[in-house]
């Protein structure tokens, strides 16, 4: 299972039951055991605006990517509504270089559960899905082990730990497509449509799924709750920095020595994260680049990286912390080449809704492809900034800004490389002309 | 059309887990799941599903087109994805999947004659930390060099 | 209302109800805003992008097509930054497009092409290989091309929202995205044609249309549909005298630009080969083709010869001529030939429901009055099957004003997907269903009650009482088959009703007793079909028909002579409402003449004289002296509609319910006329089945 060993520099909570080497999931016995749903059983004696309180106080942000205060999005909710409420728990996990929620879903199911249930009971509400990626079917069955157990336990049901009050929970699966993990995309999806997003506002607090009021939270957001309601917001925000409560975990991937899924206190220092917990950069050779956030984070130079690692701290440097991805790249790494297989990427998961980002993301991946072989012009590096600044911002949702950001971001900073491709190409490439509108 | 009792116990489960005339929300998996058993979205399941959901024909329509894993052409036995995506290009990914092309003969979302294999370069598979990573069907595997799906391969052969 | 709010586009303060759309606003104002998704009806997208407009502390572009205006708000809609950002939006637009502009259906009357023209930049950047997909063949009628579609959506939404047929959809994803008809590879549905219409660009075209002409190239004649009762107002696109085309994409009328597939596609029995296209004189027991000049004499001489002996004349009228036609008919019959026998094939009770209003004129809905009312039920009628234009009024009247209706059928039927209730009845027990919907319907301020030939004779009259008794407004509409169903009634196509339903001279006997009596000397029939699956009984009458094609009734004519159809000649009909349009005549079929024509020629022969017969004389005639007709000519003459009002001409009437009975038309069929339309035969699937989910 867990295929990383833990590091002295990680700070455990949400992993703190886990072993090294773990070697099956977390059952329900050995989680009631170590503390399990005992935050449950005291957050089924606090009032929702209590529960949502300990939330803000923590600092808790969202783990999926936007980094939205949690505890204020769940005070969005109004309680009061007619209305069923639904928790919905997005484990959509498609931002490339994120592997973090399948090893919650994988270990410790119950943790993810238990944070549905106090969110549920936060919003007044009675049943919760969880919207796992479809190529996780080994995560999705974990899951549903978990939900039974916990349904055989009590802990789901008709009337959780003898409260009176219901709360039901289930998977459902997904079936290949990154635009899904966006919040309102999910919904659409969970209705049984095309991962299309939806016009906002209304946002989901108030119309979400099935129109109804529902929070959509992220597998890691969820399952950092128990300890929040067990030891109290302010001991959790306080492992972090202001405004930047807790822990997270870091997905480690690309060029170090030891890669993997670590948890660390937010604004710990990005350049610790790469050097020490990562081990460095691999084969002895020199960091190139660090893309921090997901790979719709702009890049970082590696003077750039000299800054805690939190969501504020990130921002200021111009980039995000997103889905706490981090991306390290060496000095052998063909940025050219890089960037034009993140354009495929989102090329090939643009939803098509709008018009921007369903032809900007071809677009722009066909010219990145073009100078990555070669064949470009200089034009063409300036159009794949004027493009991406033609989508940003105009997109109907933020998956043309993600596509958007990493394309400017690697043509200003590494503008060179691209020159280069086009001066050593072995392609003869006539400056593209200017066409004109009617061509047959 | 009917499917077999376990899927069919899920299937009665499923559509409870969505809201009364909500059950539509079951659509996806429904197609998924049904798709394992059956080898594609045929029209027998797209017929079968959409009346079951009451939904029309072209809502399912809509939704088979947009999800990459649905597929109405029957895959290989062994549906082999190998993912190219950043972190797995970093540590090999596209080697590995020009590799697996050589190997078993076929390009991008093709199939070998005998049906046993198809592959596919896949964007990412959430396995960034063990890149570069593959599935077999369900089965994820980290970290492959060329060897290690060399053997896998070799291996799955001789399940047949 | 919503109180009014002031916002600042471009410089001017404007004042508009808080919530309205930036870009209703605008527009409201004269202020263009483009767009392609945004389509003023249908559900908001918002996916075009091509409405960015620049809005004061707003820091992205925002949408003008989703954003509610509110009071303070500078909205800057030609900004630098917006003219970037639609210029940016066009040439992401044209990237992929085939720009095979020259050879496109839409060329002319393109909206990219008028967008580019007007907002567009003259060069792209765009230099790699486009993205390409072939042109696919949906339905007979329906043709896809994606490589030109924006996807604006525009023909998704009309087809759910706008029927509820939902036979459309988005599949893959990307640049690869694309409509998908119902069931993959084609279409089943309504066959309508709305989508192609809707369009901005030529991804949809028409099977009729395509290839065919430019639009330029094309003489409009705007009138009014021939086929079912609701009267839609359509545009012939005529070129060479041959109509190529039918929409309505100005939106005049009161369909909008909504035509079902017999408006859109079934006026191909116009140029059939089947016409007639000279008179038929019957020798030695064979009809031959005849100059007109020996067929009217032929006529004449046998209708002055049985008028003179007092023979015994029936006379049968039609429910697609115009009123002009079917008023001359009456007279000719009355006055001219001296019978009371005269009729038509009766399809709803109109006579009994004027009887039952008592002279009370508001009580007769009109096809906006569908739109507008809070409440509708509907008896025995497949709505969306035999009155597609009142069925989509009812279904927008749902979507925008959430009003409420109820539903009375013998089985299922597409309104049951928003009526706050349907009910099964069987024939005869509409009424006892309708009595047990009493508490829902009198919740209701108004209500109109739209009802086929399920209710007729006295349980009309029954009908109006409870709806008398519910102390709400209501209104009636009495359902009908063709497009002068109504029209033939109100101009006293019946035997014992003149025009405008007040008394005749004299009673005379009905189409039935008329094909029964075997002592008939003459049956003189002008555009309908009553032998289809009678036979006449009297052997030796002398049959005179005049009709486009050689029908049963026809076939057993001793003359006949071609009739232009409505397509082709100028006048008035009457809709189910009561509600009178003008026809214009559009294309040209040698060797027809009018009905009305034909029957002047007629009593120019016999040395009649029933007055000038041109349609204008004939029309000045019936606003004068039918009661109800005193119809505002400058809203007829320019395209309008004019709701007639007739009453109960003090008459006490006889209930004769066995007479009334509807042909049961399916959106496919049209009695005769739809059997010589190749489009209609062939587009035609399974009706009925198409909206079952
Ligand atoms: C294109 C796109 C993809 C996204 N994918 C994911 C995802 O895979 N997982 C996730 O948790 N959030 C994803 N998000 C973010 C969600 O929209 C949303 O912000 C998140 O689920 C909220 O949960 P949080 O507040 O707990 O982070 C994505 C957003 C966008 C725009
Ligand atoms: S930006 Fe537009 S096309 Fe791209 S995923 Fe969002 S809605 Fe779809
Ligand atoms: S009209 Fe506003 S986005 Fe299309």
């Amino acid at each position: 299972m867990l295929l990383n060993k833990p590091h002295p520099l990680e700070v455990k909570v949400l992993t703190r039951r886990y072993e090294y080497p773990q070697k099956e999931a977390i059952g329900v016995d050995e989680y009631v055991a170590k503390e399990g749903y005992e935050a449950l059983k005291k957050a089924l004696d606090m009032t929702p605006e209590a529960i949502i309180d300990e939330v803000k106080k923590s600092s808790l942000r969202g783990r999926g990517g936007a980094g939205f205060p949690t505890g204020l999005k769940w005070s969005f909710v109004d309680r009061k509504s007619p209305k069923p409420k639904y928790i919905v728990v997005n484990a959509d996990e498609g931002e490339p270089g994120t592997c973090k929620d399948r090893i919650i879903l994988e270990h410790e199911g119950h943790r993810l559960i238990e944070g549905c249930l106090i969110a549920g009971r936060a919003i007044g509400s009675n049943r919760g899905w969880i919207y796992i990626r479809g190529e996780y079917r080994t995560q999705i069955e974990a899951m549903d082990r978990a939900i039974a157990e916990a349904y055989a336990r009590g802990y789901l049901g008709d009337n959780v730990m003898g409260s009176g009050w219901a709360f039901h929970l289930s998977t459902h699966t997904g079936a290949g497509s990154y635009e899904c993990g966006e919040e309102s995309a999910l919904l659409e999806s969970l209705e049984g449509k095309r991962g299309n997003p939806r016009l906002k506002p209304p946002f989901p607090a108030t119309s979400g799924a099935f129109q109804c009021p529902t929070i959509v939270n992220n597998v890691e957001t969820y399952s950092a709750v128990p300890d929040i309601i067990l030891k109290g917001g302010d001991w959790y925000a306080a492992l972090g920095t202001p405004k930047n409560g807790g822990t997270r975990l870091v997905c480690l991937s690309g060029h170090l020595v030891t890669p993997g899924v670590y948890e660390v206190p937010l604004g710990i220092p990005l350049m610790t994260i790469i050097n020490e917990i990562g081990g460095g950069v691999w084969k002895g050779r020199k960091l190139k680049a660090v893309i921090p956030g997901g790979s719709s984070s702009p890049v970082l130079r590696p003077e750039e990286c000299d800054i805690p690692a939190d969501y504020d701290s990130l921002a200021k440097a111009g980039s995000m912390l997103g889905s706490g991805a981090t991306m390290v790249l060496d000095e052998t790494t063909d940025m050219v080449k890089l960037m034009a297989r993140i354009m495929k990427f989102y090329a090939h998961e643009s939803c098509g809704w709008c018009i921007p980002c369903r032809e900007g993301t071809a677009w722009l991946a066909k010219i990145l492809a073009r100078l990555d072989e070669g064949a470009g012009t200089k034009k063409d590096i300036d159009m794949v900034d004027e493009l991406a600044q033609g989508m940003m911002g105009r997109t109907f949702c933020a998956l043309g800004d993600a596509a958007a950001m990493p394309a400017m971001s690697f043509v200003k900073k590494f503008r060179g490389e691209f020159e280069a491709k086009i001066a050593n190409a072995k392609v003869y490439m006539p400056a593209p002309q200017t066409q004109p509108l009617v061509v047959l | 059309m009917t499917f077999s009792p376990e899927l069919e116990a899920k299937f009665a489960k499923m559509v409870q887990q969505y809201p009364q005339g909500r059950q539509k929300g079951a659509l996806i998996p429904m197609l998924l799941f049904a798709q394992d058993e059956v080898g594609a979205v045929t029209p027998d399941v797209i017929a079968e599903v959409a009346r079951r959901l009451s939904v029309k024909p072209v809502e399912v329509e809509e939704v088979i087109g947009y999800y990459t894993m649905l597929t109405k052409e029957p895959r290989g036995k062994h549906h082999i994805q190998i993912c190219t995506n950043v972190s797995c290009m970093l540590t090999g990914g596209e080697e590995l999947f020009a590799h697996a092309c050589k190997k078993l003969g076929i390009g991008n979302k093709q199939k070998t004659a005998d049906g046993q294999f198809s592959l596919e370069e896949t964007e990412c598979l959430g396995a960034c930390s063990w890149a570069p990573a593959m599935l077999v069907n369900y089965d994820f595997h980290f970290a492959i060099t060329p060897e290690k799906l060399d053997q896998l391969i070799d291996s799955l052969k001789k399940t047949q | 209302m919503a109180d009014p709010i002031t916002l600042t586009i471009n410089g001017r303060a404007l004042q508009v109800p808080a919530g309205t759309l930036v870009i209703e606003a605008a527009k409201k104002h004269g202020i263009e805003i483009p767009a392609f998704c945004y389509y003023e009806g249908f559900t908001l997208q918002a996916a075009c992008r091509m409405c960015l407009v620049e809005v004061e502390k707003m820091g992205k572009l925002q949408p003008a097509c989703t954003l509610p205006a509110a009071e303070g708000m500078v909205v800057l809609t030609e900004s630098p930054k917006v003219v970037d950002a639609r210029k940016g939006m066009l040439e992401f637009l044209l990237t992929n497009h085939p720009l095979d502009c020259p050879v496109c259906d839409k060329g002319g009357e393109c909206e990219l092409q008028d967008m580019v023209f007007r907002y567009g930049a003259g060069e792209s950047r765009f230099v790699e290989i486009k993205h390409h997909e072939n042109e696919k063949q949906w339905s007979p009628a329906v043709y896809y091309d994606p490589a030109r579609c924006i996807l604006c959506y525009r023909c998704v939404r009309v087809c759910d929202e706008g029927l509820g047929v939902g036979a459309l959809g988005l599949t893959h994803r990307g640049v690869h995205a694309e409509i998908t008809p119902s069931h993959g590879d084609h279409l089943e549905c309504d066959e309508c044609g709305w989508c192609i219409d809707v369009c901005p660009v030529g991804a949809l075209t028409s099977g009729t249309y395509r290839y065919k002409s430019r639009p330029w190239e094309m003489n409009y004649a705007g009138t009014v549909c021939t086929h079912c009762s609701n009267g839609c107002k359509t545009t012939l696109s005529v070129r060479n005298g041959e109509v190529i085309r039918a929409n309505n994409r100005d939106r005049s009328g009161i369909n909008g630009e909504f035509l079902c597939v017999k408006g859109r596609f079934g006026f191909d029995f116009v140029h059939s080969e089947e016409r007639l296209q000279a008179p038929l004189l019957r020798k030695d027991g064979k009809l031959e083709p005849v100059s007109w000049s020996e067929a009217l004499a032929a006529v004449a001489a046998k209708f002055g010869e049985v008028k003179a002996r007092g023979g015994k004349f029936g006379v049968i009228g039609s429910t697609r001529t115009t009123n002009e036609e079917n008023y001359f008919l009456q007279k000719f019959a009355r006055q001219g030939l001296g019978t009371a026998n005269i009729d038509h094939h009766r399809s709803g009770d109109v006579v009994t429901l004027l009887d039952a209003l008592k002279g009370k004129t508001d009580a007769l809905a009109t096809v906006g009055d569908l739109y507008t009312t809070k409440a509708a039920l509907v008896i025995g009628s497949d709505l969306s099957q035999q009155h597609p234009l009142l069925a989509v009024q009812l279904r927008a009247d749902y979507r925008h004003h959430q009003s409420s209706t109820y539903v009375v059928t013998p089985g299922e039927v597409r309104e049951d997907q928003y009526a706050a209730k349907s009910v099964r009845a069987k024939a005869g027990e509409e009424l006892a269903a309708v009595e047990a919907l009493r508490e829902d319907l009198s919740k209701h301020e108004s209500l109109v009650i739209l009802f086929s030939d399920a209710i007729k004779g006295e349980a009309v009259g029954k009908l109006v009482a409870f709806g008398d008794s519910l102390g709400a407004a209501v209104k009636y509409v009495c359902l009908q088959d063709y497009s002068n169903s109504r029209g033939a009634m109100d101009m006293g196509l019946l035997p014992d009703l003149g025009p405008g339903y007040h008394a005749a001279p004299a009673a005379g006997m009905s189409m039935d007793q008329m094909l029964a009596a075997k002592d008939l000397d003459v049956l003189w029939v002008v555009g309908a079909n009553p032998l289809e699956n009678t036979a006449l009984a009297s052997e030796s009458a002398f049959v005179v028909v005049q009709d486009l094609f050689l029908t049963e009734t026809a076939g057993r004519a001793d003359v006949v002579l071609p009739a232009a159809s409505a397509y082709e000649k100028t006048g008035t009909v009457t809709n189910v409402c009561g509600e009178v349009q003008r026809l214009k005549q559009g294309p040209k079929v040698m060797g027809v003449k009018s009905d009305l024509e034909i029957m002047g020629l007629l009593a120019k022969e016999l040395g009649l004289s029933l007055g000038i017969w041109t349609a204008d004389k004939v029309f000045e005639e019936i606003r004068k002296t039918v009661h109800g007709y005193n119809v505002a000519l400058p809203v007829i003459a320019t395209g309008g509609a004019a709701q007639t009002t007739p009453v109960n001409g003090g008459v006490p009437v006889t209930v004769r319910p066995e007479l009334i009975r509807s042909a049961g038309d399916t959106l496919f069929t049209s009695g005769t006329l739809g059997r010589y339309s190749k489009m209609l035969q062939g587009v035609m699937e399974a009706p009925g089945e198409l909206y079952k989910r």
